[in-house]
């Protein structure tokens, strides 16, 4: 039983940060009808912002930090949408799908081809005490990061539903023609959607550089499995997409353990095989209709 | 003067001007098939640099038989079909010997090429299979797992009086090859195995992994994983707060492990063939010229590369040729010695398979630093 809860309370940790990267795929789909498949890259980016702030620059790791905050708002939000974005979307789904896969493979090979190709320490955000919980050893790394990312999930919640700005938000991402009729200045909500999304990938690089290590490649399996987590959960519903990361990292982590832990990769494609069947817009999503 | 001979001067003036750094005298080629990207970037950036230096060293005092050696790099990117294609393509540029690769999947399928084309090949896999398919073109710069799990587990009942080990490996030829033969060695001597637990290339999330051992209850801890994953491993042992003690077999207290892992590589223990910490001089002059030159400390790797290159070095200079066959025949059976070329680093021998036999070391990695606990002799 103790082993179970461990297992249990690492994969809410694991998919806590899953499910910032799935609802960042589910934001920019609402709000623009972007399906970013750079997003593992998103992640992959900012903890190397901020170690060439402390390596390069010598600055501390909190200015660093500080930096690599800006930087990843001003590239990952206003760059990728400026750049990326706008020009590509009067052309539809497909391009944009396509110039994110290029983006992606970019990043990763210009971190791996200008800075390093060898994974680097990032410092620890939390102590590596563990605490006994229910007689189980639950470590104070997991704990942090889980409440952090719930944390921030629950203040993205409160800023959507509680202020006239994420309401706004919510309006373009309904109906972006109604809401620009109604006054809502559209373009900049959709920008605002890019800026909480790089700041959701800078928040989950921050919390799984210290464990999974800093490395170009750690993009590839983040993103995929974030975006798994986003249809499973449900493309179109935040609370479906943090459901769908937590499910998948507790589900890694058991199926690990208790099943096999040479096929642990294949059980969240299994998973989103299933959801697609037989629940095709997801645990918590909404059905929507398309016009051809 | 018709347009085609103008032409034809046009092309030779802009050829001798434009390269004017080349030079045109014969050079001895060495193909560095290596792992740059990837998984195993880590350990194949050592094995370049510290190759590299030796024959910067090696041309600077004149280079072999009066020739300069030119080393290119081949990426295999730690990818076994690239690396088989790397070999392919170093030999029909007319590679000498070839050095590495150093994962045992990538030598397992280029081994036969550099073989059916006669060119001798240095590397740095320690799978025990390599050495027993009867390739007389390969040779080790380190242990065979085979060689060193007698020596680590001799050191586990004798020393540490361990009854039951649980096992963390990596499922690919290494980890399965130094798998088998730690708990073959362990049955042996009657330790019993309470977990059995694998885990793949370039995995980053252990909390299911260091859960299983954890509640296996066994008296210690054997890892046996590439270097990026033994330091994610090692993290999450003391996030989880194991108390077991940990031991491991030269990867485990490598001086990237120290880098990447930090204070969680404290205490482990364990059996490496070549450790920058060991107290020979040679070993320690190396080490203080390889920190000097690249801000940082190297790994087992980059004495394993250093000390290959003086052996190209030593026995192309024995033979008096640069001939490949020869340098195969003569490697065979050889014993070197400090004292006959200082670059070995100290006395290592090649048996009639290409096995590497030298003395080695048990460790301890304390405040971040490998301690050597013991000098084992040669076998």
């Amino acid at each position: 039983m103790n082993t179970f809860f461990q297992l249990f309370v690492s994969g809410l940790a694991t998919g806590s940060i899953y499910a910032l990267a799935a609802i960042g795929f589910t934001l920019l789909w609402q709000a623009s009808q972007t399906i970013n498949f750079a997003q593992g890259e998103f992640i992959m980016l900012p903890a190397f912002f901020v170690l060439a702030g402390t390596q390069f620059l010598g600055l501390s790791f909190p200015v660093a930090m500080a930096i690599a905050v800006v930087l990843s708002l001003l590239l990952l939000g206003l760059g990728f949408k400026r750049i990326i974005i706008d020009p590509l979307l009067p052309h539809g789904v497909l391009p944009i799908v396509i110039a994110t896969i290029a983006l992606g493979i970019l990043m990763k090979e210009g971190v791996k081809q200008f800075y390093t190709a060898e994974a680097l320490p990032f410092p620890a955000l939390f102590s590596d005490r563990t605490l006994n919980v229910l007689g189980a050893a639950i470590s104070v790394q997991d704990i942090a990061v889980l409440l952090i990312a719930l944390g921030a999930v629950a203040l993205l919640q409160l800023f959507l539903n509680g202020t006239k700005i994420g309401r706004c938000m919510q309006a373009t991402a309904q109906n972006p023609n109604v809401a620009e009729i109604l006054g809502v200045p559209v373009r900049r909500m959709i920008l605002y959607t890019f800026l909480i999304n790089a700041a959701l990938a800078f928040l989950a690089s921050i919390l799984i550089s210290p464990i999974y290590l800093a490395k170009f490649s750690n993009g590839e399996t983040l993103g995929l499995i974030a975006f798994i987590a986003a249809i499973v959960g449900g493309f179109n519903q935040i609370r479906g997409a943090l459901a769908g990361g937590l499910l998948i990292g507790v589900i890694d982590n058991l199926s690990a353990a208790y099943i096999s832990a040479s096929y642990r990769s294949a059980v969240p494609l299994i998973l989103l095989i299933i959801i697609i069947l037989v629940r095709p817009q997801g645990l918590l999503g909404k059905a929507e209709g398309r016009t051809v | 003067m018709t347009k085609r001979a103008l032409a034809s001067i046009a092309i030779a003036m802009a050829i001798s001007a434009g390269l004017p750094g080349l030079s045109w005298a014969d050079t001895i080629k060495i193909a560095n098939v290596i792992e740059l990207s990837g998984a195993g970037a880590t350990v194949g950036s050592n094995w370049r640099d510290a190759l590299k230096l030796a024959f910067e060293e090696i041309n600077a005092a004149g280079g072999i038989l009066g020739e300069q050696v030119e080393v290119t790099d081949y990426d295999t990117q730690t990818d076994p079909t690239t690396s088989r294609a790397m070999v392919q393509k170093a030999i029909d540029d007319g590679a000498y010997v070839i050095m590495g690769p150093i994962y045992s999947g990538s030598v397992k399928v280029n081994m036969m090429v550099a073989q059916q084309n006669g060119v001798p090949q240095l590397t740095g896999a320690e799978a025990p299979f390599i050495t027993d398919m009867g390739n007389p073109y390969i040779f080790r710069t380190s242990f065979g797992a085979q060689q060193s799990m007698p020596k680590l587990v001799k050191y586990l009942t004798e020393e540490m009086k361990v009854k039951s080990v649980a096992v963390a490996w990596v499922n690919d030829d290494f980890g399965k090859g130094g798998r088998d033969s730690f708990v073959a060695e362990l049955e042996k001597n009657g330790v019993a195995v309470n977990a059995d637990v694998s885990s793949e290339v370039g995995q980053a999330d252990f909390a299911a992994d260091v859960i299983k051992l954890k509640s296996s209850n066994a008296d210690a801890i054997f890892a046996y994983l590439h270097e990026e994953e033994s330091a994610r491993l090692l993290k999450e042992i003391r996030k989880q707060g194991v108390t077991q003690p940990i031991f491991g077999e030269t990867t485990l207290m490598n001086q990237k492990v120290v880098d990447l892992a930090g204070e969680a590589v404290n205490g482990v223990r364990g059996h490496v063939g070549l450790s920058a910490n060991a107290p020979i001089p040679g070993i320690e002059e190396f080490a203080k010229k390889f920190e000097a030159k690249y801000s940082y400390k190297p790994d087992h790797n980059a004495i394993k590369a250093y000390m290959g290159a003086y052996v190209v070095k030593y026995v192309t200079t024995k033979n008096g040729k640069v001939d490949r066959q020869a340098f195969a025949d003569a490697l065979h059976g050889l014993t070197i010695t400090p004292a006959d070329e200082p670059g070995i680093l100290m006395e290592t021998s090649w048996d009639d398979k290409g096995e590497v036999n030298r003395e080695s070391f048990l460790v301890e990695v304390k405040d971040g630093k490998q301690t050597v606990v013991t000098t084992l002799p040669k076998l």
